[in-house]
């Protein structure tokens, strides 16, 4: 996944592969829709469903690999049909802990048949596939899929901005949205919707592994250098986005270190750092 | 999967034979065992404290201990037991990592597990990257378990139920009503952090049989379904015991007989009696008999 064409990759360099360009592009998109959505998944305590999501993700991609389709068809099928079902189960379209373990075990170990199906069918590919769902090839992102990931990313995005105010009216105070006429269960289905899209859009930039790092780290440092909830929105979108194109410089210098592991591990460096840096937690929209 | 295309002649004492031929059978068997007791007791406490996506964190926190292991060639045993004791400790010691019901702490959990996978992918990466390994280390292989690891696993199994048995009546009271047993002097914040400590034992001792993203399959499917059908303690920890033994067996015996992974038997066994749990209780309370609220089992441990 990471094999680089020059042996001592020099940072003037970093445009000039096409690799590179689809990585920071798509990257950007996903981050910027994983980073808005992210603020409310941690905001509206569902880190765990969103952690569930990226499995079913896994799953879905390998059945339809299995199948002979695009991984693409399984992702967005599984994710948004998951995650509206766990928004239908749950009370308030929050479900409980148990059964999204249960469920979401089961699941990648039906992802796990499917895999030995797939190796089993095609002999002469061994689990590379499944490595790829399970931590993401962002370097091996066509234009075609570069376009189509920036594509649903700028939606993503655009619909989070659009429904932020009702969102977090019905994610802070649930009771009075609701006496107030807003239609909060349809606003938490739609939202996990969105949250499907991300997961599936998130597992061929970081993996369906790494997606919650993606989901909650931009989300809870914002919401430590701002008290203000929309400002801690916008930061969240803008750490990602940061966090991820500093993660992919990172890979592009060090051949050994997978993208999505370098991302990540810029994303926990800057939550730790604002951890670091305010002491006291502020009075924000997450505490 | 296994050796010689075995197949199921009907003949049970000839079949039982076929099994145990291969001493990594009867090691697989003799670790599932110990695995789903001690994940059984420890999950018990787990879903009663609501913290199973802790649980789930440090089975994560595995995965990059057995590939560091594996690295660094000592073995795998260290590195599981190593990262998921570290991991519970983190969590525990992370504000508000006790306190179960706070947003921002499945945040820093989320992260602990997202970070966890990310070592785990540079370790792999870094030895080489034998992909096939990364899938046994995620979703369980019985092929490989040692005798010296079925040794190790039973021995750190008994510690930790020696354990739980010392402190389990405060962790009890603890787990039910935290603002009481603080106030009667129980030292509620390092139970909490022993019991996630515990439960890194537990988590890794699954890990060995179902892999590092499976481990629901044993530690907590078993103990809902379980929870679904009496909320006594006693008989309730007895039938997890069983169901996570029965269930273990089960999808290792299919297994040995199929060239698909364990994993994916283990988990769809003990998810379909989760189900068929959630029927007869459906039925129960058709009948009128509802014996309370899943996952309560507050109402059946108080006197």
């Amino acid at each position: 996944m990471t094999v680089l064409a020059a042996a001592t990759p020099a940072l003037g360099d970093l445009l000039a592969y096409d690799f590179m360009r689809h990585a920071f592009v798509a990257g950007a998109a996903i981050a910027l829709a994983s980073g808005l959505v992210g603020f409310f998944v941690v905001l509206r305590a569902q880190v765990f469903t969103g952690d569930a999501l990226s499995h079913v993700a896994f799953t879905g991609a390998l059945a339809a690999l299995a199948a002979g389709l695009d991984p693409r068809i399984g992702l967005f099928a599984a994710t948004i049909l998951v995650a509206l079902l766990l928004g239908v189960l749950g009370p308030q379209g929050r479900a409980d802990d148990v059964v999204i373990g249960s469920v979401f075990a089961w699941v990648l170990g039906l992802g796990v048949l499917f895999l030995g199906l797939f190796t089993r069918n095609h002999s002469g590919r061994n689990s590379t596939a499944g490595v790829a769902v399970l931590f993401g090839s962002i370097f091996g992102l066509d234009a075609g899929q570069t376009t189509v990931a920036a594509a649903i990313g700028a939606a993503v995005a655009l619909a989070v901005v659009a429904v932020a105010r009702p969102l977090l009216f019905a994610s802070v105070d649930p009771a009075v949205a609701e006496a107030r006429g807003l239609p909060v269960r349809a606003l938490g289905l739609a939202f996990l919707a969105l949250v499907g899209v991300v997961a599936a859009e998130a597992t061929q930039a970081v993996g369906a592994l790494l997606l919650v790092s993606l989901l909650a780290a931009p989300a809870a440092a914002a919401s430590r250098l701002t008290a203000r909830p929309l400002r801690a929105l916008a930061l969240s979108g803008l750490l990602a986005v940061a966090g991820t194109w500093a993660g992919l410089v990172l890979a592009y210098l060090v051949p050994r270190l997978p993208p999505s592991s370098a991302i990540v591990a810029v994303l926990a460096v800057v939550y730790l750092a604002t951890v670091a840096l305010t002491r006291e937690p502020r009075r924000g929209p997450l505490h | 999967m296994a050796a010689g295309d075995p197949h199921v002649s009907w003949n049970l004492l000839a079949d039982l034979g076929d099994l145990l031929r291969f001493p990594f059978m009867v090691h697989a068997y003799a670790a599932g065992t110990v695995a789903a007791v001690t994940a059984a007791v420890l999950g018990w406490f787990t879903v009663l404290r609501r913290q199973s996506f802790a649980a789930h964190t440090l089975a994560v926190a595995a995965f990059p201990g057995a590939a560091a292991a594996l690295w660094l060639g000592i073995g795998a045993s260290w590195g599981y037991f190593g990262f998921a004791g570290g991991a519970a400790v983190l969590i525990g010691l992370a504000p508000g990592g006790g306190n179960r019901r706070f947003g921002g702490s499945s945040a820093v959990v989320g992260l602990v597990q997202a970070g966890a996978l990310a070592a785990g992918y540079l370790f792999v990466s870094l030895h080489g990257g034998n992909l096939n390994g990364i899938t046994a280390l995620l979703f369980g292989s019985f092929l490989g378990i040692t005798s010296g690891q079925v040794v190790t696993l039973t021995v750190l199994a008994l510690v930790a139920l020696g354990v739980v048995a010392m402190i389990g009546r405060p962790l009890l009271f603890a787990s039910v009503d935290p603002v009481v047993a603080e106030a009667r002097g129980i030292p509620v914040r390092l139970l909490s952090i022993g019991f996630l400590l515990l439960l890194g034992i537990a988590t890794a001792e699954v890990v060995a049989i179902t892999g590092t993203l499976l481990v629901f399959a044993l530690l907590i499917m078993p103990v809902a379904t379980a929870q679904l059908l009496t909320l006594r303690p006693g008989p309730g920890l007895a039938l997890a015991i069983g169901l996570a033994v029965a269930s273990t067996w089960a999808g290792l015996t299919v297994a040995y007989y199929t060239p698909y992974p364990v994993g994916f038997f283990i988990t769809s066994i003990t998810f379909a009696l989760y189900v068929g749990a959630h029927l007869v209780r459906a039925l129960a309370e058709r009948a009128g008999g509802a014996p309370g609220t899943p996952g309560d089992v507050a109402a059946g441990t108080r006197p």
